[in-house]
């Protein structure tokens, strides 16, 4: 395992990981331990951007710490630090039949594996509340639509990649739809705007529409 | 009666920021806040307001406002231009007294292109997780100011509006514009000519600039090779150059994460600079 810092400003640095695996398994060992003078811990598919005050948390000291911190190889598994969301959906996306087919697989199937999978969500930036959900259960990578959609509702169930999302307001995208929730996973007004937050265990529960 | 400012002209656009919103990145929330944030901590200085109290940053100018509900300090930074209170031009970086029904204007900026502009009070409008800037990526924080609109102002702080013997006037330069910059993450993406011509050559800010980033005009500058990057978290001032070579200065509403390397990210020291650049003005790097 191996952590390359790389320098990110007076105020940050960030961490270069082999892979997601190991930037998951590195925000798992730095998120519970908020230290004082942390801003943002802001996980991405390599990386991991640490937003200090210098002032509290000056950037040597931060070094040292991201350098001698000790990750367990194996991520917890346990919803514990993180808690659990159960995203109700409706199976009924336009891009199902599609998706089901170019993976070679019956929409049932794919449903069926979309459902048994748990998730967890790995990092957001697209949009506000959105997560990139990874599982270990989940095997196969969804090519992306041709041409993205000008307008993605609101609640779309999505597959891309090895990822799985829930686009939480309307916005364009190329995602596979496969599915809809109700589920509001973002409201500003929460104190925890977010359902969809990095560390986050996920589980998808069909319900009819 | 409250006092409030209504807005009668909001100009090319004029948005409410405070310093921001920080600890949301993680959400896909960007920092957002004033983009000259030095510009409005002097401002809200200036009335005796905190430094984090919500000012109005206006574009360039075209900005009226009126002023009711009673009399109100309020006081100019950033760009340099005219500021008219009831038809009479008033200083800038000055705390002023505008009468109830008083009406100002902030004219076409001179120098630099942000105004801030604080009321004694701060303006109060609702924060959304925990700030009151208008963050025009994502569109959280208060809507951009349309004609009509009325800003209710917060109550008097308890600081006095201190007495100030020499003025406390900082205009933006208006030739070139020398800005600090400090290694980026991915400086090492880059061809040894391309280092070296990126801190040589002339820049200019090119049309392409607002609040999410600023495109530059210049040389191009070359990859060693052509890799992709897995988008990675960002911070204000990054200097991100995409596929075609060209160099973006990524600001205050940028995206939480980029697809593009880091070169180089601008000096804490530099970055309100970048927020009072005007396009075709000319700008050059050095090592911080």
């Amino acid at each position: 395992m191996t952590r390359r810092l790389l320098p990110s400003g007076e105020s940050a640095l960030l961490v270069e990981c082999d892979g997601l695996d190991e930037v998951l398994a590195l925000h798992d060992a730095l998120a519970p331990e908020r230290r004082p003078g942390v801003i943002e811990l802001v996980p991405a598919a390599r990386t991991l951007l640490v937003v200090v005050d210098p002032a509290v948390l000056p950037l040597e000291s931060l070094a040292t710490w991201l350098r001698r911190i000790r990750v367990d190889d194996a991520p917890a598994t346990d919803a514990a630090a993180f808690g659990e969301a159960v995203v109700p959906v409706v199976y009924d996306g336009d891009d199902l039949d599609e998706t089901a087919a170019l993976l070679h697989v019956s929409p049932e199937e794919l449903v069926a594996r979309h459902l048994a999978a748990s998730w967890r969500v790995a990092f957001g930036g697209f949009a506000p509340g959105f997560g990139y959900l990874v599982s270990d259960d989940w095997s196969f990578e969804v090519p992306r639509l041709g041409a993205p959609r000008a307008r993605v509702p609101a609640g779309a169930v999505a597959l891309a990649g090895a990822f799985a999302g829930v686009y939480p307001r309307q916005s364009p995208g190329g995602w596979r739809l496969i599915g809809r929730t109700d589920a509001v996973l973002w409201d500003a007004g929460r104190p925890e705007p977010a359902v969809l937050a990095p560390g986050r265990r996920v589980r998808f529960e069909r319900v009819r529409g | 009666m409250t006092r409030a400012l209504v807005v009668e002209s909001p100009g090319a656009l004029a948005l409410v920021e405070d310093l921001g919103r920080p600890g949301f990145a993680h959400l896909g929330v960007t920092g957002s806040g004033a983009l000259d944030r030095g510009a409005a901590r002097l401002a809200n200085r200036l009335v005796g307001n905190r430094d984090g109290d919500a000012i109005v940053e206006v574009l360039v100018g075209g900005f009226r406002a009126r002023f009711t509900g009673g009399d109100c300090w309020f006081a100019v930074a950033g760009a340099w231009g005219p500021v008219v209170l009831d038809g009479r031009t008033v200083a800038p970086y000055t705390a002023v007294r505008a009468p109830d029904g008083g009406v100002l204007e902030l004219g076409p900026a001179v120098r630099g292109l942000r105004y801030s502009l604080a009321v004694r009070g701060g303006i109060d409008e609702a924060p959304v997780l925990g700030s009151r800037s208008r963050d025009t990526l994502s569109g959280i924080g208060p809507e951009p100011l349309a004609p009509g609109r009325v800003l209710a102002i917060g109550a008097e702080p308890e600081a006095s509006v201190p007495l100030i013997d020499q003025e406390a006037a900082f205009a933006p330069p208006d030739g070139a514009v020398t800005l600090a910059l400090r290694p980026g993450p991915r400086a090492d993406w880059f061809t040894d000519a391309a280092g070296a011509t990126f801190f040589e050559a002339s820049w200019r800010l090119s049309e392409q600039a607002d609040r999410i980033g600023a495109r530059l005009v210049g040389p191009t500058l070359e990859r060693r090779d052509a890799g992709e990057l897995a988008s990675e978290a960002t911070v204000p001032g990054s200097v991100q150059v995409a596929g075609d070579g060209r160099p973006t200065i990524l600001l205050a509403d940028r995206p939480v994460t980029g697809g593009y390397p880091v070169i180089a990210i601008v000096a804490l020291s530099s970055l309100d600079a970048v927020a009072q650049l005007r396009p075709g003005q000319e700008l050059r790097f050095r090592h911080a």
